[in-house]
């Protein structure tokens, strides 16, 4: 058998180009999918980012001076899809889940290679579709969540591009999911057992089980709202007798388990970045387990507390609030597991250690505000205000994407064998921690004190905190030019890393850096404690 | 090239250790379906929820009638079992028979089409008449495209188990039971989807 598939072998590899020209090719390798997602996904986090740079200076004066009325709800649409769908769901889950996951497996590639690589070509041709809506004639403006009768009402072409342009997405996101699953459930090298596998494993199959259970429902109520658009049937229309608010359920029963898709891989991330650089074994890797599993659970049922104030019936608000308030214990438990693994730690203070605290500093507090807003009379008084922007903001940028920074400072030297800059890497995470919170916190109180998100214009009273957050935003855009710099320095000519320049011990570095095309010379190596750190020096003693 | 992943397997039997491991194709086939049923599952959430809370407006006409669906399901369930029995003629190396099994099968998911067609084209509303009427639309059409996709499905590996030349096998047996085990899904569907739509 061996010998007939040979040449086939041959035959592929021929076609396959070599150097960079492979991360323009529709490569199965997993480590060269993992790089296009993340790549792909900065590139749209710089559209994205300016987007929001136009919002910041729009907001910088109480009138809509800089861009007209609804070229902001255009450019707020344009940017929350984009962030969400093109830039944290792909670069947390698919850049860093098919780079690392088949490693931490003992495998050698994902399960469906070639499914794999159809779910990252879906995502380029989508984004630029999404893109190339705002040149259309009436852009979509009806925000991210499309909701109608909004998205019904205004200009029909745009809206249509973006539903087509989300489908495809949700589409690639349920490819990867089903990968994931079978590669952590069904391709662990013999010998590994399920309760050895790294943190971000577990993260990453709770993440997939979310994104095959929600995603196909939102596929689903944009059929129907694409109905509505194009043939004029009345499901979300109630002029034609339709109902809103199923909308809104059909809609946030997957974007509410999206926030966990968004933060569950960052939460598996961290749990890998703290304990090799504080040289301490992960606390409470159990309990790590049954609360990622835990807020799965919880996570598919507690998506109305986003409809408090869409005409919900008490018994509903009670529930959906205690389910809500439910999601803090997990949630906890991993928090305190990581202060305990630092805890008495011989910590480095690297770029990577840096960004990791930033995120469990900013996760904590718009962990507190969501416990708040969970809570009926405090969610009508703030609902649909910028304290949701504030809190949102400080789960995905103060949360995952300070995540998705640290890990490229952790596994930089693992993809290209050249450490990164430290200085540059301090320089960017100071910039970006000032600049996020100097943007973000001030918005808290905005929103308490009234001002609606999702406008262009506001009360004059407002304004001085308003600069104050658009001055964080532009520190926030400053930070990005230390990392390209750094990337750029250090991919031509970084220091040299080495294998292991950590002295980690999870699977991946136990391989060369940058690891082979099969990823092991030999057989996968049997990691039963990857998070056994501190062992050697206690023997030592 | 059915297999997706082929090109893992050249690879593992290349590598200088020579490493095998189980099939999982239908194992992510049935994530996979599991997924299909949760955007069946939100549009029968819909449709329930517009009955619970929604009124039918007046002299707005929503009705149905029972024996051509009746028939479909009779149908559908009659052309899982003849699937079935192609399976079970495959697995002995019996190829033709398995093949009229097949067409047969192929043949019943047919019928069922033209049936449902010719329900819409007899029904007394359109698709934009009122909320009821788009859901049912939406419901059996959604269903009817997975109906659709299978009978396609069904004459390739028909195609594929012709005695000379055919893929299929006792040894190949996964194209055929993928698509079994889609087709046994779409009836499922099709009898929650006969139960919300037709009885309640």
């Amino acid at each position: 058998m061996t010998i007939s598939i040979d040449p086939q072998k041959t035959n592929n590899e021929s076609l396959q180009p070599k150097g960079w020209l492979r991360y323009f090719s529709f490569s199965l390798d997993h480590k060269v999918i993992g790089i296009q997602y993340l790549v792909c996904g900065f590139l749209f986090y710089l559209i994205g980012g300016t987007l929001a740079s136009a919002i910041r200076i729009e907001l910088a004066s109480p009138m809509s001076d800089f861009m007209p009325r609804d070229v902001y709800n255009q450019v707020l649409t344009l940017h929350g899809t984009i962030m969400i769908f093109l830039w944290i769901v792909p670069v947390v889950n698919g850049a860093f889940g098919n780079y690392l996951i088949p490693f931490y497996v003992g495998a050698r590639d994902m399960a469906f290679p070639r499914l794999n690589a159809v779910a990252f070509w879906l995502i380029p041709p989508s984004g630029l579709m999404l893109v190339a809506s705002y040149f259309v004639e009436g852009a979509a403006q009806a925000g991210w969540t499309a909701y109608p009768p909004l998205s019904i009402t205004t200009p029909q072409s745009g809206q249509i591009i973006w539903i087509l342009s989300v489908l495809l997405l949700g589409g690639s996101s349920i490819f990867g999911g089903i990968n994931f699953i079978a590669t952590i459930i069904k391709l662990r090298r013999p010998g590994l057992k399920l309760m050895q596998l790294p943190m971000y494993c577990w993260a990453m199959l709770g993440t997939s089980l979310l994104v095959v259970l929600s995603t196909p429902v939102l596929a689903g109520t944009l059929i129907l709202l694409s109905f509505d658009i194009i043939a004029n049937t009345g499901f979300f229309n109630p002029v034609l007798g339709g109902n809103v608010v199923v909308y809104q359920h059909l809609f946030w029963f997957y974007s509410h388990p999206a926030v966990y898709i968004m933060v569950l891989p960052a939460f598996g991330l961290v749990s890998e970045i703290l304990p090799v650089h504080a040289r301490k074994p992960l606390f409470g890797y159990t309990t790590m387990v049954f609360s990622i599993m835990g807020i799965v659970v919880l996570g598919l049922v507690v998506w109305a507390h986003h409809m408090f104030t869409s005409g919900t019936p008490p018994w509903m608000r009670l529930f959906f609030t205690i389910a809500t308030a439910f999601i803090a214990v997990p949630t906890g438990i991993k928090f305190f597991n990581w202060v305990a693994t630092l805890w008495g730690g011989r910590i480095s203070i690297n770029s990577a250690m840096l960004f990791s605290c930033g995120f469990i500093i900013n996760f904590v507090f718009g962990g507190i505000t969501g416990v708040a807003l969970a809570q009926v009379p405090f969610d009508i008084h703030v609902h649909d205000t910028y304290f949701v922007v504030a809190h949102f903001h400080y789960i995905v940028y103060g949360g995952t994407v300070f995540i998705i920074f640290s890990s490229i400072y952790h596994w930089f030297p693992k993809v290209t064998g050249k450490m990164l800059n430290e200085k540059l890497g301090i320089l960017h995470f100071i910039v970006t921690f000032i600049g996020f919170n100097l943007c973000f916190a001030p918005q808290h109180w905005l929103g308490l004190n009234g001002m609606p998100r999702r406008v262009a214009e506001y009360d004059p009273q407002f304004q001085f905190v308003n600069q104050i957050s658009s001055l964080g935003a532009l520190l926030m855009a400053i930070s990005t030019i230390p990392f390209l710099i750094n990337i750029f320095l250090s991919v031509r000519n970084g220091k040299d890393a080495g294998d292991n320049p950590w002295n980690a011990l999870t699977p991946e570095w136990l391989t060369s850096s940058p690891p082979p095309v099969e990823n092991w010379e030999g057989e996968a190596p049997l990691v039963e404690e990857p998070y056994g750190y501190g062992k050697e020096f206690s023997e030592q003693k | 090239m059915t297999t997706l992943d082929s090109s893992k397997e050249i690879q593992k039997n290349n590598s200088e250790v020579n490493e095998t491991h189980e099939d999982f194709r239908m194992f992510g086939l049935i994530t996979f379906l599991i997924a299909d049923g949760m955007t069946f599952a939100g549009f029968f959430a819909a449709y329930l929820t517009y009955k619970a809370v929604n009124p039918l407006p007046d002299g707005a006409i929503y009705e149905l009638e029972l024996p051509i669906p009746t028939l479909n399901t009779i149908l559908l369930l009659v052309s899982s079992a003849t699937f079935h029995k192609a399976g079970k003629a495959l697995l002995k190396d019996k190829k033709s028979d398995s093949q009229k099994w097949l067409f047969f099968t192929a043949f019943l998911g047919i019928i069922f089409l033209i049936c449902q067609l010719f329900e819409y084209f007899h029904l007394p509303f359109g698709l934009t008449d009122n909320l009821f009427a788009s859901t049912f639309y939406a419901l059996t059409g959604f269903h009817g495209l997975h109906v659709t996709l299978g009978t396609l499905m069904i004459l390739i590996i028909a195609w594929q188990s012709r005695i000379n030349g055919g893929r299929l096998s006792s040894k190949n047996m996964f194209p055929l039971e993928a698509v079994e085990l889609y087709w046994h899904f779409v009836d499922g569907i099709w009898v929650i989807l006969f139960i919300i739509l037709y009885l309640l």
